[in-house]
């Protein structure tokens, strides 16, 4: 009963939406069919593309140690650090503010700043099943595409970041990140 | 065909790890499942609301909002939608993909997809208790302007 209810207020929305298109197939029966053809057509193709990438987001995520990486990560950790920063964000699932306290984690235990800034940036928009399912909807080279565009332009906005907060900012940041952890 | 290479990809890396170790390839069907049940709501509404939405907003709409010949106005406006709606990627490609077999332009998905990843209004309050209000504001700022380079080169390299 508890669970019934649960699911019923998160399907909320997606029932209210669906007596809607109900209304709508009711009232104007043409317009109704039309939207209820374009869903479906959609529905069809995302089932089609959505079972492989969520297999493999499964499995990133019970074989992918995160904790081991973040000792590499640190001031001084140079190149290393900043292709760990990229490979990280990328290499997680889940929407941006999954990121934030990843982040705070990160910042208790070190990381640079610029390396926290590079791990946002491809949590945000350079996801490999997000990657994937890009291809897959949008087509190869427009995913592509905005990869090529996005790798340079995280550096760039990390960097930029960097230079527009002062020390004194960036040490209150990670001082208030450990008290947002106890 | 790039959905039987990720078929192909995703069943050899479940047998691989089956054969490692089963209770973790249960736990990781068992997440890859969780992960999708999770956005099923979301997925659901935003399909039959934006096909009930292209019914009403034909072509010849979409092209004049976010068409190819919308311009850096019509980039301005599909950046600003990215901006303030918080849709799931998974979501979000399906609905680009819609958008641009309806007719909107390349330039115009490219700023939408990249604002609607990379800023994000809706959720600055939260980014502000980790980050602060500075480095909130700036960081999204810059990602906005920085979705207008993305939008430039995928209308030059794919529109």
């Amino acid at each position: 009963m508890k669970k019934g209810k649960m699911i019923l207020k998160r399907y909320r929305f997606a029932l209210i939406t669906m007596a809607a298109v109900g209304v709508l197939l009711l009232l104007q029966p043409q317009i109704g069919m039309k939207a209820i053809q374009n869903s479906t057509f959609q529905l069809q193709q995302m089932f089609f593309v959505i079972p492989p990438i969520f297999l493999l987001l499964g499995l990133l995520d019970v074989w992918v140690p995160k904790t081991t990486m973040v000792k590499y990560m640190g001031e001084g950790s140079g190149i290393k650090g900043i292709l760990l920063s990229f490979l990280i964000g990328s290499a997680a699932a889940g929407p941006l503010y999954g990121a934030f306290p990843v982040a705070a984690v990160f910042m208790k235990k070190g990381i640079k700043f610029s390396n926290l800034m590079i791990f946002i940036g491809a949590w945000s928009t350079m996801k490999i099943p997000m990657f994937l399912f890009e291809m897959g909807s949008l087509g190869v080279k427009f995913a592509l595409t905005r990869l090529a565009v996005d790798i340079p332009g995280i550096l760039m906005i990390a960097n930029t970041l960097q230079k527009m907060l002062t020390a004194k900012e960036v040490e209150e940041i990670y001082q208030k990140a450990e008290t947002l952890l106890d | 065909m790039e959905t039987y290479i990720f078929y192909g990809i995703a069943i050899i890396a479940l047998l691989v790890s089956f054969q490692k170790n089963r209770a973790k390839t249960r736990s990781a069907l068992k997440k890859a499942w969780k992960s999708f049940e999770n956005i099923l709501p979301q997925l659901l509404t935003m399909v039959l609301l934006i096909g009930t939405l292209l019914v009403f907003a034909d072509t010849a709409l979409i092209s004049k909002i976010v068409g190819k010949d919308s311009g850096w106005l019509g980039v301005l406006l599909a950046a600003l939608i990215g901006s303030v709606t918080m849709i799931p990627p998974f979501v979000a490609f399906p609905t680009a993909a819609m958008l641009l077999r309806a007719g909107a332009g390349y330039m115009q998905i490219g700023a939408f997809v990249s604002t609607l990843m990379m800023v994000g209004v809706v959720t600055m309050p939260v980014e502000i208790q980790y980050f602060g209000k500075k480095l909130t504001f700036l960081r999204n700022l810059l990602a906005f302007v920085f979705s207008f380079a993305v939008a430039w080169v995928i209308q030059g390299v794919v529109g």
